[in-house]
């Protein structure tokens, strides 16, 4: 390698630790944000999941004393009934405008009906646009049926007759899914983040580079300098190279931490997200390092100025996210036909990871192959365009 | 040395150079003279390389800077029309960094930046980032930059612009010295007052055309008028 290339990657890594710009897109923003955000997300989903799952419910009951039975069932049940409410009018409009998610109408002609063994019948007042998730209305249902379904048993028993006729089939779950399988789909947005996070790494340093050396004026008179225009523009790949894998470092660390507080037992999953595993992570990530770098130079040598190149690289930052979203939507599996795409061979790898399934390293090789070639190619073209006279024109 | 033989260069429409030839000796200092747009970077950007001519040679020391283009600039010292110092880098750091570039090692280079420093008055300033500089220090510091390597050839794109009369007095102190030393200066300016109290040969460039080059006794004695002023204006009216 030529000196010129380093000296070229030592003073760009010198001077961008000076500017604040880069600072915050290397240290600041992919590797603390990602991971809060992480952690914040993972919080609300499962404070919402166990939320309204044994909590004591208040459901108005219209008519109580048309089912005194029926009312103490839903008491022993952790439901609190109340009789603020007068009449099935009362209840609709109760609900319509938000002030209760559902009420129960116990119509006059319960009592009659119950007692001739017939058609007893009950209204559930409910707007499941408003609610949340529909909790309250699951749980009383629920009880309804559970009601519902002790009585059946009693009356059948009472005329001598086995319940279990009731029950011809009997389903018997059999859940194959592990504890760590289940956080699977949470932890999938964490490719996204993390390649989101390397780019960001970089991205500073790939416009200030090109194009922004270009507007400083300080581009020409390094051409004069008796160094090749390609050491130049490998240099300056080289320290965004540099500065990627730092933001990558830092954002899988932070991601270890932030994963290692996060209550995900509660929801029955778990993390296997070790040092070891962070590793393996790292490794899975790093070919990805110098096709980012090659492609973000491209962009920004294509570019005039500091605020054409950002606007430019925000819409590139999506290019190597379409394939995940696309996997996530179709959920495709890992499979070595799919190994040569960038972005999604690394997406797949780490969800296999993320598994605690073994590292295939016949797809980690096709993936690293493919993404370092993919990488020359673009760092090629971007050398190739460095190389035109009209470089310097504004 | 430094020959331009019938360069031309044209950008799309305009032809910014039209069959541009002369030569800059060693030991003296060649003055690009002629109003803005005339051509004259265009001319200098050439010779170091970052355009190439259309047609036509131009040489450094016998070095074709289109063949060997690398090896042009090995000779050259250069002070492009933006002195573009890098900001968050400070004065040493800058002038160190072309060093490195040119191939020095930084044993080497320690000691020549220091001199440089002393020889162009930088040293209070050394140690301060550049964003903060004038002008006035941001010229010096590019011309510590392109002397670094210490070259054989200098070229300056209107290197007086911006500067205050003391710091325009110091830079011809300095390339007179550097003239004494041998080395092969070329210099554009639109100033006639610069060209004619520094200059040893000038070329008069209007509408990318040599019209007129020579010492300045030669043009006066060719024109018949006492003012160098006056033989601009003529040449370039004339054209």
């Amino acid at each position: 390698m030529s000196s010129a290339i380093l000296t070229v990657c030592r003073k760009e890594v010198i001077e961008n630790s000076r500017d604040r710009r880069t600072l915050f897109s290397t240290l600041l923003f992919g590797p603390l944000f990602g991971p809060a955000l992480f952690a914040i997300m993972i919080n609300v989903m499962i404070s919402q999941a166990l939320s309204g799952a044994e909590e004591d419910i208040t459901l108005p009951i219209v008519g109580q004393e048309h089912a005194p039975n029926l009312v103490n069932f839903l008491r022993r049940r952790g439901v609190e009934a109340s009789a603020d409410l007068e009449s099935l009018e009362e209840a609709t409009a109760a609900v319509r405008e938000g002030e209760h998610e559902i009420v129960l109408v116990i119509s006059p002609e319960f009592p009659a009906n119950f007692r001739a063994g017939g058609d007893a019948r009950v209204t559930l007042v409910f707007d499941p646009s408003q609610t949340r998730l529909n909790l309250s209305t699951r749980r009383v249902r629920g009880l309804l049926n559970a009601y519902s379904r002790q009585l059946a048993f009693m009356r059948l028993q009472a005329r001598g007759i086995s319940p279990l006729l009731l029950r011809p089939i009997t389903i018997d779950e059999f859940d194959l899914s592990t504890a760590t399988g289940r956080s699977v789909i949470l932890l999938g947005m964490l490719t996204y983040l993390l390649l989101f996070a390397t780019l960001m790494g970089g991205f500073h340093l790939a416009i200030d580079s090109t194009a922004g050396e270009r507007e400083r004026g300080s581009l020409e008179p390094l051409l004069t300098t008796p160094v090749a225009r390609a050491d130049l523009l490998l240099g300056k790949m080289a320290a965004t190279m540099c500065y990627m894998m730092l933001s990558l470092t830092l954002t899988v660390a932070g991601f270890t931490v932030a994963l290692y507080f996060a209550p995900l037992e509660q929801m029955g999953m778990s993390s296997n997200f070790g040092p070891l595993v962070a590793l393996k992570i790292i490794l899975i990530l790093t070919p990805f390092v110098p096709l980012g770098a090659a492609l973000m130079t491209l962009v920004a040598s294509f570019t005039k100025s500091y605020k054409e190149a950002q606007t430019y690289l925000g819409l590139v930052l999506l290019v190597p996210t379409l394939p995940l979203i696309i996997a996530t939507f179709l959920n495709i599996r890992p499979d070595l036909s799919l190994m040569w795409i960038p972005s999604l061979s690394q997406h797949l790898l780490i969800i296999e990871l993320i598994k605690a399934e073994p590292l295939n390293l016949g797809y980690l090789g096709v993936s690293t192959t493919s993404t370092l070639l993919f990488g020359a190619l673009l760092a090629w073209l971007a050398i190739r365009l460095y190389d035109r006279e009209r470089l310097l024109r504004q | 040395m430094i020959r331009v033989d019938t360069v031309a260069k044209r950008f799309g429409a305009v032809e910014a150079l039209k069959d541009v030839s002369f030569t800059a000796r060693n030991g003296r200092i060649t003055g690009l003279l002629g109003p803005n747009g005339a051509g004259k970077s265009t001319c200098l950007r050439i010779l170091y390389t970052v355009l190439a001519p259309d047609s036509g040679t131009a040489t450094i020391d016998g070095i074709d800077v289109v063949a060997d283009p690398i090896a042009a600039r090995r000779k050259l010292g250069v002070l492009p029309h933006n002195a573009g110092l890098y900001p968050h880098l400070n004065a040493r750091e800058n002038i160190a960094y072309f060093g490195e570039l040119q191939g020095l090692s930084r044993r080497e280079l320690e000691p020549r930046v220091e001199a440089l420093l002393v020889r162009l008055e930088l040293t209070e300033i050394a140690d301060r980032r550049a964003k903060t500089f004038s002008q006035g220090e941001r010229t010096k510091v590019a011309l510590a930059r392109a002397l670094v390597h210490e070259p054989s050839h200098l070229l300056l794109d209107e290197p007086s612009n911006g500067l205050d009369v003391m710091a325009t007095r110091s830079l011809r102190q300095w390339l007179r010295e550097l003239k004494a030393e041998g080395r092969c200066i070329i210099l554009s300016s639109h100033i006639m007052q610069e060209v004619t109290a520094l200059c040893d040969d000038i070329v008069i460039i209007a509408h990318g055309r040599v019209v007129a080059l020579g010492t300045p006794d030669e043009l006066q004695q060719r024109f018949g008028q006492t003012s160098l002023e006056d033989i601009f204006v003529q040449t370039v009216a004339q054209t």
